[in-house]
């Protein structure tokens, strides 16, 4: 079936199964790599995109489901080339070692953040229970969250 | 400064002294600007026209004779490109090595067929291989797979396997290996002791689950040459996939990729071998990529322990005598477990001086998924038995845990019991300390039913590989023409931060800024090869040979430079981007640079750096070096628990370690924070669950690990004493911090309740039983 994805604010015509997830749609049919496969269950957070602004388990959704509605990545976070302050304090705080779950983490930080300006440390703690890292312990990831927290609530 | 002795390992001298303008700075790392853009192209992020999709047939017995595999429906199934089964194997077999001698049972060469022929000895073993048009074609065609199997008797404990007429799990007997280490007079030691402490503990079988799964892509390249391109610890397996296919070891190439994780699990071969069998039989691109599921299930583990410890101790606290027995579970093939038990040999009694040990280490086969290398490997597990025992002897004596460790902590010049002289500077008094005085204020309990309490343990891990394996590295580092800066290593990254820390190092020694650099790694065609990322041994070895590889094309330059300038090279130096004489006069590099071209003068240099090597040492009669070195730590938990329902929350960890010298002290934070997260991973939730040998943890929804909300920030401490035989004195730190966790939390529960837990993973259920609120256990 063909159906017209929006995908970091651009329309994108693609031709799905039925039966095809919306990651598989990005990954294999669309070659959008940014969104990663970890578990393909729903427990590990790694193929996050936010949907219409809100974070979702690309694995378990079907691609048609998901047609006319504002579908982000992580490269729909960056701004004319300039990193989103998020990912700057990514950066800065060394919150990234292998990567794989970096993407999916940024996309629920932005979105909970969003909706929450100047969340604390443990409502941060809280937001990502959802996107699992095996590498930095998660320490660092919420010392950028609280950085990017603090800004949004300032700005 | 101290350190830097030839005599210990190190490369000598640091050409440049501190202050230092890169090496100790938290620079961003250029993978890391990668990757929070989603720029870095992982190993399963690739396709390639005409691409197949590969998938491994597995068994679903854990012990079984293969009587008939029949593939004819499944070649016949739409966009199936080919089925292979163990005759389309040229060389069915893979082979490890395993140097040194173990007692009765002698020098190892492990070995395991690539697909199964005739025997299965766990569930999950590879029998055959297809690739198709799509993966969903791949995956119905394994489904129709016919495999004939007649179901044999299994065993499924390392115990029960070492018993007169268990089953065979392989034809010369279930033992593996033993490891026997006998130094000073135990008994001796026990008779004048004033108290003797004894405790069995246990661990668990725990998986990597790194967050990226087993994946690459193979395609036949130029010339012929098989490349296969998959996120691997390990590029030197290229060797293996051409001694499996029959070909020239030069008619394969591996390029590594920058891993999702490997934490050990991506150490021994995963998709390589058969991502090179179906390109080289479909003469086609193949990608192959496993789900959760079949890593879960196909990966092998860390090694479930059992020990007994037997620790006697004057009234001072000053250890007199230990007895330990280890037994470890090998599961259906030997991969790197002897090794896995000889670092557990060496280690068993801890960062202590022992003066009288017996130590006997066996493994044994069985029908349990295999085990193998993970962060840690071997030196793990003991951690939660020798540092439960300090424990134990402190309370036996009324002394306080922290002084009971440092009485008996290892000092320069004292020797482990299997002989090794520690050469380095031992920092375990400040470690302690430091650990300690990290958790502050005590936090007071939340509920009368709950009871808050603080426990140590400390460490040692090796780094670099056991010196009879003769290990070196390599790196070539040069200079284009307009000043910018190429390191070229075939160091695997996986995710710690391995590339670029050689960046720092080249850059700082040939004063260019570290924007000026680019690295190039882990292809082992293209970049000079530097082993694997495994160890703890990247940043000593890799940062070594680029050090050296640096400092050589320093010298070659300047002595250039000298020529051009008509001045003494001793008085130049390379900063900004130039070389300046002390008379002030100064040579812009890129005019340096077309210098050496007109003269002659190379650019680049190639580095190799060679380990202190030994022989295999007869580790009963105890003389000898095993490992270059080892680093050191110290963890301060503080926990609180649930009397009425055994749950343990980790309030506090604060974790310190010895690092010798963080080239990039962020980085170094992030190795001892996330290991530590994976060690209490290990100590309170992680368990894969075997049923008679079959698997029943083979998701995310079952095989639990920390999510934020499990595990309290780690606060990580970082000494630098400069002692490492790495650059600049430094020490490996990334498998250290995973192990010290378990025992911490242990003994701080005791702390709190007086119960104490021998069983890994600390359940809720566990501790209900040590609490005596439920029956049994």
């Amino acid at each position: 079936m063909r159906l017209s994805l929006h995908i970091n604010g651009r329309p994108r015509e693609v031709d799905v199964e039925p039966s095809q997830t919306l990651l598989d749609a990005l990954r294999e049919t669309l070659g959008i790599f940014d969104v990663k496969e970890g578990c393909g269950e729903g427990v590990c957070g790694a193929c996050t995109v936010l949907l219409d602004g809100r974070p979702v388990s690309s694995c378990l959704l079907l691609a048609a489901t998901t047609a006319h509605r504002a579908i982000t990545t992580v490269r729909g976070l960056e701004d004319d080339g300039e990193l989103h302050p998020l990912q700057q304090a990514f950066l800065r705080h060394g919150a990234v070692q292998c990567g794989f779950c970096t993407p999916g983490m940024l996309l629920t930080g932005v979105a909970y953040v969003q909706g929450h300006p100047g969340a604390d440390r443990e409502a941060l703690r809280h937001a990502i229970e959802g996107n699992l890292c095996r590498c930095t312990g998660y320490a660092k990831i919420l010392d950028a969250l609280e950085d990017y927290a603090r800004e949004t609530k300032r700005g | 400064m101290p350190g830097h002795d030839e005599r210990k390992g190190g490369l000598g001298g640091p050409l440049l002294g501190p202050p230092y303008r890169l090496v100790g700075r938290s620079v961003i790392r250029h993978d890391a600007r990668d990757k929070v853009v989603a720029a870095t192209a992982y190993a399963g992020d690739w396709a390639m026209p005409g691409m197949l999709h590969g998938v491994v047939v597995r068994s679903p017995y854990p012990s079984a004779r293969i009587r008939a595999v029949d593939t004819k429906r499944a070649a016949a199934m739409p966009g199936v490109a080919t089925v292979m089964t163990a005759s389309d194997v040229p060389h069915n077999t893979l082979w490890t090595d395993v140097p040194g001698q173990t007692t009765e049972v002698g020098p190892l060469r492990a070995r395991l067929h690539v697909l199964a022929e005739d025997r299965i000895r766990h569930q999950g073993e590879p029998i055959a291989l297809i690739a198709a048009e799509t993966e969903q074609q791949a995956r119905e065609a394994a489904e129709t797979v016919a495999v004939d199997y007649e179901a044999l008797a299994g065993v499924f404990d390392p115990a029960a396997a070492l018993e007169a007429g268990a089953p065979a799990v392989h034809d010369q007997g279930n033992l593996l290996a033993h490891w026997r280490v006998r130094r000073g007079d135990v008994a001796a030691g026990f008779a004048r002791a004033d108290v003797v402490v004894e405790g069995e503990y246990r661990t668990q079988h725990v998986d990597s689950a790194y967050l990226e799964p087993e994946s690459g892509v193979a395609w036949i390249d130029s010339d012929g040459v098989i490349t296969i391109r998959l996120s691997t610890q390990v590029i030197e397996h290229f060797r293996d996939v051409a001694e499996v296919l029959g070909v020239r070891q030069n008619r394969v190439r591996v390029i590594g990729t920058y891993l999702g994780g490997g934490f050990g699990g991506k150490e021994d071969v995963t998709v390589e071998v058969y991502l090179g069998l179906l390109a080289w039989r479909t003469k086609r691109p193949v990608r192959m990529v496993w789900t959760r599921q079949e890593s879960l299930l196909a990966r092998a583990k860390r090694h479930p322990y059992r020990m007994r410890y037997r620790t006697g101790a004057l009234r001072s606290g000053e250890i007199v005598g230990q007895e330990i027995e280890l037994l470890a579970d090998s599961g259906g093939y030997a991969y790197l477990s002897a090794l896995v038990l000889l670092y557990s040999t060496v280690t068993a009694a801890g960062p202590y001086r022992v003066p009288a040990a017996s130590v006997d280490a066996r493994v044994a086969y069985t029908n349990n998924p295999p085990t193998s290398a993970m962060r840690g490997f071997g030196a793990m597990q003991v951690v939660f038995g020798y540092e439960s025992q300090m424990d134990r002897v402190a309370r036996a004596l009324g002394l306080s845990p922290l002084e009971v460790r440092r009485v008996n902590a290892l000092r320069r010049g004292d020797a482990l019991p299997v002989g090794q002289v520690i050469e380095t500077h031992v920092a375990l008094p400040e470690l302690i300390e430091r650990a300690w005085g990290a958790l502050g204020e005590p936090t007071p309990p939340r509920a009368p039913h709950v009871k808050v309490g603080r426990g140590v343990a400390c460490n040692l891990q090796p780094y670099g590989r056991i010196v009879w394996l003769h290990d070196w590295s390599s790196a070539w580092v040069g200079f284009e023409m307009d000043g910018s800066l190429v390191v070229r290593c075939g160091v695997p990254d996986v995710g710690g931060g391995q590339a670029s820390s050689l960046c720092q190092i080249a850059a700082e020694i040939l004063g260019v800024p570290l924007e000026g650099v680019s690295v190039h790694i882990a292809d082992s065609a293209l970049t000079p090869l530097a082993g694997t990322t495994t160890a703890s041994r990247q940043l000593y070895m890799s940062g070594n040979a680029v050090l050296k590889a640096s400092r050589e094309l320093r010298e070659q330059l300047l002595a250039a430079a000298a020529r051009m300038l008509d001045a003494d090279p001793a008085a130049l130096e390379m900063a900004d981007g130039a070389v300046r004489a002390s008379d002030g006069r100064s040579l812009a590099l890129v005019e340096l640079l077309r210098g050496c071209a007109r003269m002659g003068v190379p650019r680049s240099h190639l580095g190799i750096y060679h380990a202190p090597a030994g022989e295999p040492v007869d580790l009963e009669k105890g003389s000898g070096k095993i490992f270059p070195d080892y680093t050191f730590g110290c963890h301060a938990a503080e926990v609180a628990v649930d009397t009425q329902t055994g749950r343990v929350t980790v309030l506090k960890l604060a974790a310190a370690h010895d690092v010798g010298r963080a080239i990039n002290p962020q980085s170094v934070e992030g190795q001892i924070q996330g290991g530590a997260v994976q060690g209490m991973g290990y100590a309170l939730m992680e368990e894969v669950v075997l049923e008679d040998g079959i698997n029943v943890t083979t998701s995310f929804a079952s095989y639990l690990i920390p999510s934020a909300g499990d595990v309290p920030d780690v606060e990580p401490i970082v000494v630098e004493s400069g002692e490492g035989l790495g650059p600049f004195g430094a020490r490996g730190i990334g498998e250290p911090p995973i192990a010290p966790p378990a025992a911490a939390i242990a003994n701080a529960i005791e702390d709190a309740t007086g119960a104490r837990v021998t069983q890994l993973p600390i359940t809720p259920e566990r501790v209900a039983r040590a609490l005596g609120l439920v029956e049994g256990g």
